[in-house]
């Protein structure tokens, strides 16, 4: 009952679902949402404003980029390169960190120790030094960037999930489970995973905007999604040019960065205050 | 002697759950009135709407509210938090989360005077040490500069009590001061509650859950379930004669100590506490009453065996079997 | 003679606890040289104050904790060679919380089910017939499987994990504190069905509590714990009539019985508390005890056996 009426008093976390909802859904119906080829040149009709506009045309409804392209088919497109990254990063980087925390919070003592060594480690690492030093090593591409940013994003998955699971280790269901002559791994699948699933959902909308965000400033320093695929960090790169005659070029992927950034975040504070609630009932 | 805290008709509400309905009780100076009843009885939320410290989305109205013969019904925040921690002081079940972790025992303590009183550190500090002594804390002095969490349970409960005696207060509600402590420990602690009253003449108001607590404290009894006070007796003759088929089952459910005898059950009640929301007819205990009748669905009347006794029982007292 | 369920050896177990950042890691004994037997049928008691370690015997006896020294044999076997099913099959635990002690995420028939999963090889149609008669048996309607632990009730939840122990019909079921967070009639009702529940299994019982009223109304055996020691032990009855232990007469003198006009018991123990991490030299309760001669202090006392329990007191002779 009261997990229902706080749902409705929490708006945020509406807003952001549907953000982050409505983006997942361009992003993969991208083709039936936008008409037009995202990658096709015309050079005759470069940097036409939106519709709206004046000068604007009916057929590009946010206009076209410094090489002609449709404007809209690219964001949409953009959509599916951040969400694609946004999610394989979270995946990868989240089994990593939940494998490494939930084994040092359920063993403790020496594995403990290593792997409290390995996330210290990790979190000595500058993060976009080390994308950047990748990624200009072994080239961009949409894998190079993925794996560089699941391999170091996993930190924060790997601190909770150790501290959650340290916690409900403890708790005596897990020791009746023991009692009850299960096993380890069923013990760590069965009985303490589920629960410590709620905190590391959190953890999971945060790391998405993160990598969200670190794709964008890779791609926009040139390191990041190869052009011409359409990212919208790549989009904000190739608007600079331009920003001071036509400032609508980079005005939309850059307020699609923040609005999308934004929705997640939302989600992140709507779920931690959901399932807070949800703790107590 | 009159009454020093007088609660008639006190009903909490939180939206639609009405937590106590209509409680009525006195407690009188020098005197121990235990309030008893299982978890949820509304017992606790009775205290603090005594101190007006209910939650926010915590309502009270009751036909009258006095202490020492002035209502405070009507009383603002202002007026009652001058009240409070000055006349009327309250301790908690458990004392660790009513100190605050950073500061010292001797600060918290003359802070206390210091607002209340206005006296000076010097002097506070002084009073503080006094009644670190009073409730029998040796070297009292080493004790004002430790923080709380140097100090085991039973000294913590020790000081809390030290601390709500720093105004001198006239009533004091402890709220299952004793339940988180050892057995032996709450027996120090309520041997010290019970030489406090009698050398400072406290008006106590005791809730509790332990049935042992009751015999070996109170003057007087309140029984409580599902919101209303079901019996009201003074001690001994609630223990020799309970009348409320409650307070009967209640006495049966508990072992006591030389008069057991092993392989045989224990009484119990069967059934669970309902859940009282508005509107609730009749008597809130008639699904678990061995002696439960058509009438019970109706309203209940409140007999009054002696004078100083009642219950809220469709049972007179002549149909009533010895337990 | 028979072969005890339990039996306990000379058990010890220490922790190292790290007090600050730069402080020498502790050495707190929780239990210390701890022997005990229980026997078919037998209610163990074991009772004591917090810290005295009776929550540490608890988790050695389960398996959940190794011991640092010291053996324990459940049904003549080395419970430290034991495998995790064969161990589930004798053995099985009530804890005290019935909110922690029931994962939140599962429905009440997996949860009662779960010994039985663990054991594997047995049908599904088996295993809810066996729940379902379980759920019964203990006084819960069988549809209240379908339900997550947060819709019962304190009671409902403490008859849930009565019955995942009993599920397999093991032949001890330890008891951890299982009524102390109960209302009283709740407490009733639940002491009332482990009684019924042991003579109709043929269950053995150790039963950890620090009411010693409960225990009284429990235990054929009582041992009495204080700072990781049984300072004494005997069968129930004469323990309750007759403590030998200064430590046991305290506690017993501290039960609240519901009689009024008895007014409040003088303990005579102070206001030193016992502390595991600084057990004291001599006898380890001699900073306490009313009666305490000089030598209580110098010398630990041994253990003097009677005809029907022991007692460690310089003072006291066994029973």
């Amino acid at each position: 009952m009261s997990r229902w009426r706080s749902w409705g008093r929490n708006w945020g976390l509406w807003l952001g679902a549907f953000i982050v909802g409505f983006t997942l859904f361009v992003a993969i119906f991208a083709p039936m949402v936008a008409t037009q080829d995202p990658f096709a040149q015309d050079l005759s009709r470069r940097l036409v404003p939106p519709s709206w506009m004046e000068g604007g045309r009916p057929q590009h409804f946010l206009g076209t980029d410094g090489l002609g392209r449709d404007y809209f088919a690219r964001l949409v497109y953009g959509a599916r390169i951040s969400m694609l990254i946004g999610i394989a990063t979270v995946v990868t980087s989240g089994i990593i960190g939940i494998a490494l925390g939930v084994v040092g919070g359920f063993f403790g003592g020496r594995i403990d120790d290593v792997i409290l060594f390995t996330i210290t480690a990790r979190l000595s690492i500058p993060l976009i030094l080390v994308a950047l030093a990748v990624v200009s090593l072994v080239g961009s591409s949409l894998t190079v960037v993925v794996a560089t940013l699941g391999l170091l994003l996993w930190d924060r998955f790997a601190v909770v999930a150790r501290v959650a699971t340290m916690q409900v280790r403890t708790l005596d269901y897990v020791a009746a489970a023991w009692s009850a002559g299960c096993s380890q791994p069923y013990i760590v699948m069965r009985e303490i995973l589920p629960n410590i699933l709620s905190p590391l959902a959190v953890v999971a909308t945060l790391e998405m905007a993160l990598a969200i965000l670190l794709e964008a400033a890779l791609s926009f320093l040139g390191l990041g999604v190869p052009p011409p695929l359409p990212s919208w960090g790549l989009m904000i790169a190739e608007a600079k040019d331009y920003m001071f005659f036509n400032p609508w070029v980079i005005m939309v992927p850059g307020m699609s960065l923040f609005v999308l950034v934004f929705g997640i975040n939302l989600l992140g504070d709507g779920l931690r205050d959901l399932l807070r609630t949800g703790r107590v009932a | 002697m009159s009454a020093l805290l007088e609660v008639e008709d006190l009903e909490i509400s939180f939206g639609a759950l009405d937590a106590v309905r209509g409680a009525s009780l006195e407690v009188r100076r020098g005197e121990t009135h235990c309030l008893v009843g299982e978890s949820g009885c509304g017992k606790s939320v009775t205290a603090l709407a005594v101190m007006g410290l209910l939650p926010s989305n915590g309502a009270r109205r009751a036909k009258r509210l006095a202490f020492d013969g002035k209502d405070i019904l009507g009383l603002d925040e202002k007026g009652m938090s001058r009240l409070r921690g000055d006349r009327m002081a309250m301790i908690f079940q458990e004392p660790m989360t009513s100190l605050n972790p950073a500061y010292t025992v001797g600060s918290q303590m003359a802070e206390v005077l210091i607002r209340h009183r206005g006296a000076s550190k010097r002097a506070a500090l002084d009073r503080a040490a006094e009644l670190l002594a009073r409730v029998r804390i040796t070297s009292p002095g080493m004790r004002l500069g430790q923080y709380p969490h140097q100090l085991s349970g039973g000294l913590r409960q020790r000081v809390m009590i030290a601390m709500a005696l720093m105004c001198d207060p006239e009533l004091l509600i402890a709220d299952e001061p004793t339940t988180a402590l050892d057995v032996t420990v709450q027996a120090q602690i309520l041997r010290l509650l019970a030489d406090l009253q009698k050398d400072l003449g406290l008006a106590i108001l005791l809730i509790t859950h332990d049935l042992g607590v009751v015999a070996r404290t109170a003057h007087r009894v309140s029984v409580m379930y599902a919101g209303e006070v079901v019996e009201s007796s003074p001690v001994d003759r609630l223990f020799h004669r309970p009348m409320h088929p409650y307070t009967r089952g209640l006495l049966s459910c508990v072992p006591v100590p030389g008069k057991i005898r092993r392989d045989q059950p224990l009484g119990s009640i069967p059934g669970m506490v309902p859940h009282v929301t508005r509107g609730f007819e009749g008597c809130a205990f008639r699904q678990r009453c061995p002696l439960t009748r058509p009438d019970c669905a109706g309203p209940i009347e409140r007999r009054h065996p002696d004078p100083d006794r009642d219950y809220l029982c469709q049972i007179a007292p002549n149909e009533m079997a010895a337990p | 003679m028979t072969r005890p369920l339990i039996e306990v050896r000379d058990v010890g177990r220490v922790f190292r606890v790290r007090s600050g950042l730069l402080g020498q890691p502790k050495r707190v004994v929780a239990v210390d040289g701890v022997s005990l037997a229980l026997m078919p049928g037998e209610v163990m008691g074991v009772v004591g104050e917090s810290g005295c370690g009776k929550s540490t015997l608890a988790k050695i006896i389960l398996g959940l904790l190794e011991p640092s020294e010291g053996e324990v044999l459940i049904d003549g076997r080395k419970l430290s060679g034991m495998g995790r099913r064969e161990r589930a099959q004798l053995i099985q635990p009530v804890f005290q919380d019935p909110f922690s002690s029931l994962n939140p995420r599962r429905r009440v028939r997996d949860i009662v089910a779960l010994p039985l999963a663990a054991q594997g090889g047995i049908s599904s149609a088996e295993v809810k017939s066996r729940v379902d008669r379980m759920l019964e048996r203990v006084g819960l309607d069988p549809s209240m499987g379908e339900r997550l632990p947060a819709q019962l009730s304190g009671g409902q939840r403490q008859r849930v994990a009565i019955a995942r122990a009993l599920v397999m019909r093991p032949r001890i079921v330890v008891c951890d504190e299982p009524t102390s967070a109960l209302d009283v009639s709740v407490q009733a009702q639940i002491l009332n069905l482990l009684a019924e529940l042991r003579r109709e299994f043929g269950l053995s019982y150790l039963f950890i509590s620090h009411n010693l009223a409960v225990v009284e109304h429990v235990a054929s055996e009582v041992a009495v714990m204080y700072l990781g020691r049984i300072v004494e032990r005997n069968d129930a009855e004469s323990l309750f009539r007759d403590p030998r232990h200064p430590y046991t007469k305290a506690l017993l003198a501290s039960v609240l019985t519901p009689e009024p006009g008895l007014g409040i018991p003088e303990t005579g123990l102070g206001e030193t508390m016992p502390d595991p991490a600084n057990v004291p030299p001599g006898c380890r309760f001699h900073p306490r005890c009313p009666v305490a001669i000089e030598r209580c202090a110098q010398e630990t006392p041994s253990t003097q056996k009677g005809d029907s329990g022991l007692v460690e007191c310089h003072l006291a002779a066994p029973a």
